[in-house]
């Protein structure tokens, strides 16, 4: 797919690809064998109909298309753009054992997008009332996803975020170049046309209790996701400049920062960012320092470039744009300015070991060689966990150790009466599609719960 | 989107803003807050909820216009609209009958004790309030304290009005006097809190104070409103914003405090 050039970009927030034109996508879509049992569609975890709607695009049948993409997932344009297909659908198809796999994830951000440009979306038809009242807590994607195939039952849904705009990661995390807003936007219009009603700038456990919402509600979903960001516990950690990556990107996204002063939202750009962490959310920071304007954006990370959980395409764009792999290494102390500005990483240089409980090889730190890195900025992106606001305000909901709500992941159904959960909040950062597979099965097991009774 | 249906500037560059929403004045509780944009293109900003009626629904906030988004809603009138306006958030204070309690206030925290000290006064302490201003005629809700509380008393920088000074020196005399208290609760600028920590520590007295740090999304989120108290670190947002004074490392709160020095100058150069 065509892109923008990396010295181009790395001055703007515009989308790196461009996506297909529909000759280019026709073309594409006619290399997918239309297999009998086609191993792709196990590879989705919505279960997408994949030859089904590449058909429709090899005999340039777009509307066809998106309708019947559109049966399994809701916000194409986003799958499409942040699935990590290739460890997903796109591994497994057959095309991919002698060849390149066919560019499923790149179809579908096609479809979507071709929609979006014909005008007005297709609402799908809505059955009777059923009378039944569902609240769903967090409009992330599997808040998302929940409320729409509700909604799509006949079921009355409301939804409460705690932020003034839904999406939640895809709107506050991943960052404009990666993910437009406005097409995030339009899919949640899709849910409002849907019927479904939105509250902003509802925080559920402060304003209402989940108790509260089960006297108004006959159940209620949690998606809460994933959103407390972990520190390194290490000296100097609480220096100016040093910021979660949440924090960063939440400036950056959601409060605009990047177009400061019209939105006057500060950001400390920095000339030099070091980020620390090796996943989606590390290479989306170090990006974004680039397009801030850093004249050197420095990644931190203690295993080696094999073992980053970052997609390869998103670890690619960032050697591209010039970010600075410094691997194998873990910084063990900030130190900062006289007053109080983080001023320089000092790192540990690490070795690979054995194999840890993951399976990846561990990371252990060769003595003595200990290495210092210039920074003013520095972005802590070592992982996130679950919020405990809600666990701890409702006691009867029970938790793991690792502060993620206890599922059953068939049905979404918590340890507490009428509550479902999903998404990231049960399993922990995981990724997008993965939160809507979660949102589908709780809208499942709340469909199956309204209609019997039976908990 | 919240309504606004009161607005007053109380004394020089200090407001009240009286907004519509009635689901937040039913779950309001003393010392909770609430994270406000003033309109689409302005920072969240935290402001604590100074007082509220459960009956007409509605919420009262008191703040100093400071820099963008303080300025923004300053310009804000009656009868407009506040773009975001979030809370209850945070941990409310601890009410309980204590025995005697000195409630600290200084700029928009004089607002901020008020419904502290009228919950405090019902449960059956001795509430005497002190309140401050570099003069008197910086000073509000004088009233609305007297009323709530068993006594205030007064500091203004010129003596125009009570001691010369601060809060934090009349309540060190008054602690060097004999004075008892059973706990101090301190509600405003970083200093004062830092200074009435330092004062009541020598003396035992447990102090809560009201900490104040950047906030951007205040629902345990972005981290930015991170402590370190008792060793550990605590996000202001969701732990707080009310934690002991004596446990706080202030040395990280005073060099992040720091990041916004200009912004220092300008209050200090308005008090
Ligand atoms: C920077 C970044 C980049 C990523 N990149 C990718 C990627 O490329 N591909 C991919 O597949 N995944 C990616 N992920 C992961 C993916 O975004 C998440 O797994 C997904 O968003 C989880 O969805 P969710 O609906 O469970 O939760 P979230 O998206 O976290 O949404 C939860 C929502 O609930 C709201 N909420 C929380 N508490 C309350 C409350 N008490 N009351 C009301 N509302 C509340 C939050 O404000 C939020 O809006 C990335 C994540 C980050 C942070
Ligand atoms: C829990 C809590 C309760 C608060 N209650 C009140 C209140 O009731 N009334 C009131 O007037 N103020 C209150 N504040 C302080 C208020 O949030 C700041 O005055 C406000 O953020 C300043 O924004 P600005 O854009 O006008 O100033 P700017 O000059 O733009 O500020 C510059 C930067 O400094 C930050 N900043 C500056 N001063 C402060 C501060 N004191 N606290 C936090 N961040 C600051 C801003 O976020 C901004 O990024 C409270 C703060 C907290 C954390
Ligand atoms: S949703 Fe993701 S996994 Fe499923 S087909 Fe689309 S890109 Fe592949
Ligand atoms: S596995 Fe590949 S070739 Fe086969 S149907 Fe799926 S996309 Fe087409
Ligand atoms: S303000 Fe973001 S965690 Fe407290």
């Amino acid at each position: 797919m065509r892109e923008q050039p990396p010295e181009e970009r790395i001055r703007n927030f515009d989308e790196v690809p461009y996506g297909y034109t529909p000759e280019e996508a026709i073309e594409e879509a006619l290399r997918c064998l239309q297999c009998k049992n086609p191993a792709c569609i196990q590879g989705c975890p919505v279960e997408i109909d994949i030859p089904g709607f590449v058909k429709f695009i090899a005999e340039n049948k777009f509307r066809d298309g998106i309708v019947r993409l559109k049966e399994k997932n809701i916000m194409p344009a986003i799958c499409g753009r942040v699935c990590p297909q290739e460890e997903q659908c796109e591994q497994v198809c057959i095309v991919g054992k002698k060849n390149e796999p066919v560019a499923i994830g790149r179809l579908e951000r096609f479809l979507a997008d071709w929609e979006r440009s014909q005008g007005e979306m297709d609402i799908p038809r809505i059955p009777a009332p059923t009378g039944k009242k569902i609240a769903i807590v967090g409009a992330g994607p599997a808040g998302i996803t929940a409320a729409a195939d509700l909604a799509r039952l006949g079921h009355h849904v409301e939804i409460f975020e705690a932020l003034h705009e839904p999406g939640g990661v895809l709107v506050y995390g991943i960052p404009e170049f990666r993910l437009p807003k406005a097409i995030v936007f339009k899919e949640i219009d899709f849910l409002k046309k849907l019927g479904v009603k939105l509250h902003t700038d509802t925080v559920i456990g402060k304003i209402k209790s989940i108790d509260e919402l089960l006297k108004e509600y006959d159940a209620v979903f949690l998606g809460t996701g994933a959103g407390l960001p972990w520190f390194m516990n290490v000296p100097g950690e609480n220096l100016n400049g040093v910021y979660s990556a949440n924090e960063y990107l939440t400036r950056a996204n959601l409060m605009k920062a990047y177009l400061f002063p019209k939105y006057k939202t500060p950001i400390i750009k920095g000339r030099r960012v070091a980020t620390v962490g090796g996943g989606n959310v590390a290479m989306d920071c170090a990006r974004t320092a680039l397009r801030l304007g850093a004249e050197k954006s420095i990644l931190i990370y203690r295993r080696a470039r094999e073992q980053m959980p970052a997609r390869e395409e998103e670890i690619h764009h960032a050697e591209q744009e010039g970010v600075i792999f410094k691997l194998l290494s873990n910084p063990a102390a900030f130190h900062g300015s006289e007053n109080g500005w983080v001023k320089e990483a000092e790192c540990i240089k690490m070795k690979l070991g054995e194999p840890d409980e993951s399976g990846r090889r561990r990371p252990v730190p060769i003595e003595g060689a200990n290495f210092k890195v210039q920074v003013d900025v520095v972005i802590i992106a070592i992982g996130n966990s679950p919020n405990p606001l809600i666990p701890s305000t409702t006691p009867d909901i029970e938790s793991s150790k690792w502060g993620t709500v206890i599922t059953d992941p068939k049905t979404g159904k918590t340890s507490k009466k009428g509550v479902f959960a999903g998404g990231d909040v049960a399993t922990g950062a995981a990724t997008v599609i993965l939160a809507m597979g979660a949102g589908k099965i709780a809208a499942r097991g709340i469909h199956e719960y309204l209609k019997t009774g039976v908990w | 989107m919240v309504k606004i249906v009161e607005k007053e500037q109380i004394a020089p560059n200090v407001h009240s803003c009286t907004i519509e929403a009635p689901d937040l004045a039913r779950k309001a509780l003393p010392g909770h807050f609430v994270m406000v944009i003033p309109d689409k293109y302005s920072e969240r900003i935290p402001i604590t909820l100074s007082d509220w009626d459960t009956e007409k629904g509605t919420v009262t906030i008191v703040f100093l216009e400071i820099g963008a988004a303080t300025q923004r809603l300053a310009e804000l009138k009656a009868g407009d609209d506040i773009y975001s306006f979030t809370g209850p958030l945070g941990m409310p204070f601890e009410i309980e009958n204590f025995g005697t309690v000195g409630l600290v206030g200084g700029c928009y925290g004089i607002g901020g004790i008020y419904q502290a000290a009228k919950a405090l006064k019902s449960k059956g302490n001795k509430v005497i309030s002190y309140s401050e201003a570099r003069s008197s005629f910086l000073l509000y809700w004088n009233n609305k304290l007297e009323e709530a509380s068993h006594e205030v008393r007064y500091s203004t920088v010129d003596a125009s009005l009570g001691s010369r000074g601060h809060s934090h020196d009349l309540l060190e005399e008054n602690l060097r006097s004999g004075e008892h208290f059973d706990r101090i609760m301190a509600v405003g600028c970083t200093y004062m809190m830092y200074k009435v920590s330092l004062i009541t520590r020598p003396f035992g007295v447990k102090t809560i104070v009201s900490m104040n740090p950047v906030m951007i999304d205040g629902t345990g989120m972005c981290g930015a409103c991170r402590l370190v108290v008792g060793g550990e670190t605590r996000f202001a947002c969701v732990d707080g914003p009310h934690f002991d004074g004596h446990q706080i490392d202030w040395d990280v709160v005073l060099d992040r405090r720091r990041a916004y020095l200009e912004e220092e100058i300008i209050s200090k150069e308005r008090w």
